[in-house]
């Protein structure tokens, strides 16, 4: 039971971005998938890449705050990873039988789905934001992502004042909507 | 309403900086108005996609964070295969493609002769030019005396000089990477910071076939930085990457980006890439990099007579110049910097936290 209560602490501090918990994570369950990924046909830069999104997976379900493990942390990181894995092999053709020691795994196939959902709205975001040009990407970037306060802004930028700053990243916004949604109701 | 207005109201609606009377006037006119009900969803949506996109991406950063530090203690393997592994593991990978290619490989190659055998004799080494800058004696130096008197405390010196080109830290104790064509041509060799600080400093080695050469910064006034944000790629790079440069063609840092164009340098080259960016005299020994921030080569020399064929020598190269310098008997240590701390950055931030490691160099 107070394994469980540790697990939850993790993912608690995993929610609010904790370096100390994402380095304790990595400690505990990177070595595993590297050499899951060793023994099956990849590399340790792509051990590095799945155990990333895996992490990003996890960060998801910790900030949506209705994750609720039903099995070991270790568990469930394996888990994704493998079935990541198995999908990346799939992509690149490079088939052949899993060497894997008899670890437990859980069904993770509806988590996946829904972080590919995430994925996308992250690339049509980012794409859209790439599209909408300067000043206006570093603007709605500064106020919206590294959440500066308008006085900065306005300095940073050379506007006379925050209020004009603050008028230009509303024009922004507009743009972006534009954007976003044109490509957002394409993409579905 | 006037529609920026509207926006602000919903943004100020959304993030509970409304008074109680306030939000209850909001509330009714939401009710009663189905378009700026509509635009209330849209725009709940719309940040809080933003809000995801934040959140995202300042976890990566810290997932880039975590890996570095664990890199460094050897916990997470940055190591590419190397020797024989490498061979098996690529020999695995690559057999279905190999056993295709060997079957057509002779049709090519009969194919292909006749049009080599026409192209080879047009490649004409005149063309290809050093990106050393000769400094002109009139503005560039004058420009050059008037930083220096505004940076009097910093630079003692004013060296004066009559080349310029570029080089780039690879260990904050001082040692610097240049092309072997700049060093050659200078006698006494200064390296100056973005601040405009001058340091003296010495070749170490210097190659001409890799045309690379190492500098050390002997002057007792320069302080060893840390954490070089960049690591030093020791693999090849992939066609069509993308890729930017940094350097001083003016007086001034230049950033330039492009891409890579060709695996192989002048004349098929193969420990160069051809490059396709904009660059001019100067920008010699400057860091090329990748959209991670890996150092993947060292601009050398373009070719004067076509347009955006620029070559740089091969990032594994600085590598080789170690292993010569171990065997030559030198005592010095180099340790290579090996940080991702550029990955996931945008581009204005990485070149940014770059800036202060590039180096002009300059010389008589």
């Amino acid at each position: 039971m107070s394994n469980l209560e540790q697990e939850k602490q993790l993912l608690d501090g995993l929610a609010l971005n904790d370096g100390a918990v994402i380095e304790s994570i990595y400690r505990d369950n990177y070595p595993v998938i590297q050499s899951f990924i060793l023994n099956n046909n990849g590399n340790s830069d792509e051990a590095r890449d799945i155990f990333q999104e895996a992490m990003i997976v996890i960060y998801e379900k910790a900030v949506s705050g209705n994750f609720e493990l039903n099995c070991l942390l270790k568990t469930y990181i394996y888990s994704v990873c493998r079935r990541l894995w198995l999908k990346r092999l799939h992509q690149l053709q490079r088939y052949g039988s899993l060497v894997e020691n008899i670890e437990e795994t859980v069904a993770v196939e509806e988590d996946l789905e829904l972080h590919e959902k995430h994925n996308t709205d992250f690339i049509l975001m980012e794409a859209a934001m790439n599209k909408i040009g300067e000043p206006c990407k570093s603007l709605l970037d500064a106020y919206y992502l590294q959440k500066k306060n308008m006085q900065e802004i306005a300095a940073d930028f050379g506007y006379t004042n925050a209020d004009n700053a603050k008028t230009q990243k509303y024009k922004c916004l507009v743009r972006l909507k534009k954007l976003f949604f044109a490509q957002y109701k394409n993409g579905n | 309403m006037d529609e920026l207005l509207l926006i602000e109201t919903v943004e100020r609606y959304l993030k509970g900086d409304m008074t109680a009377q306030e939000k209850i006037f909001f509330e009714e006119i939401r009710k009663k108005n189905p378009d700026i009900d509509q635009l209330v969803v849209e725009h709940t949506f719309l940040f809080h996609e933003l809000d995801k996109q934040a959140n995202i991406k300042a976890f990566k950063h810290s997932l880039y964070e975590v890996e570095s530090k664990l890199a460094e203690e050897g916990i997470i393997s940055k190591k590419q295969l190397t020797g024989k592994a490498k061979v098996v593991f690529l020999w695995k990978k690559y057999k279905r493609s190999i056993a295709v290619a060997a079957s057509i490989a002779g049709l090519v190659s009969i194919v292909t002769t006749a049009s080599i055998s026409t192209y080879n004799n047009k490649v004409d080494n005149s063309n290809i030019k050093d990106l050393i800058y000769e400094v002109k004696k009139d503005t560039d130096k004058k420009i050059a005396e008037f930083k220096d008197s505004l940076n009097q405390k910093t630079s003692k010196r004013n060296p004066n000089p009559n080349y310029r080109a570029t080089g780039f830290l690879i260990d904050g104790k001082g040692f610097i990477v240049t092309n072997a064509h700049v060093v050659n041509r200078l006698k006494t060799i200064y390296v100056e910071n973005n601040k405009g600080e001058y340091f003296t400093a010495q070749t170490i080695y210097a190659d001409k076939n890799t045309d690379l050469a190492i500098l050390k910064i002997n002057d007792t006034s320069f302080k060893a930085v840390y954490n070089l944000p960049y690591s030093i790629n020791k693999t090849n790079s992939n066609l069509g990457e993308q890729i930017f440069t940094m350097g001083y063609p003016r007086n001034e840092i230049v950033y330039g980006e492009g891409y890579l164009s060709a695996k192989s340098g002048n004349e098929g080259d193969s420990t160069a890439y051809q490059l396709s960016v904009s660059v001019n005299p100067g920008n010699s020994g400057g860091p090329v990099l990748n959209k991670n921030g890996q150092i993947i080569g060292i601009i050398t020399s373009k070719n004067s007579t076509a347009d955006g064929v620029v070559f740089a020598a091969k990032s594994k190269n600085i590598y080789k110049l170690l292993d010569a310098l171990k065997e030559n008997g030198d005592t010095v240590s180099i340790k290579l910097p090996n940080n991702t701390g550029l990955k996931g950055l945008d581009r204005e931030q990485q070149v940014k936290k770059m800036e202060d490691f590039v180096f002009m160099v300059v010389g008589n």
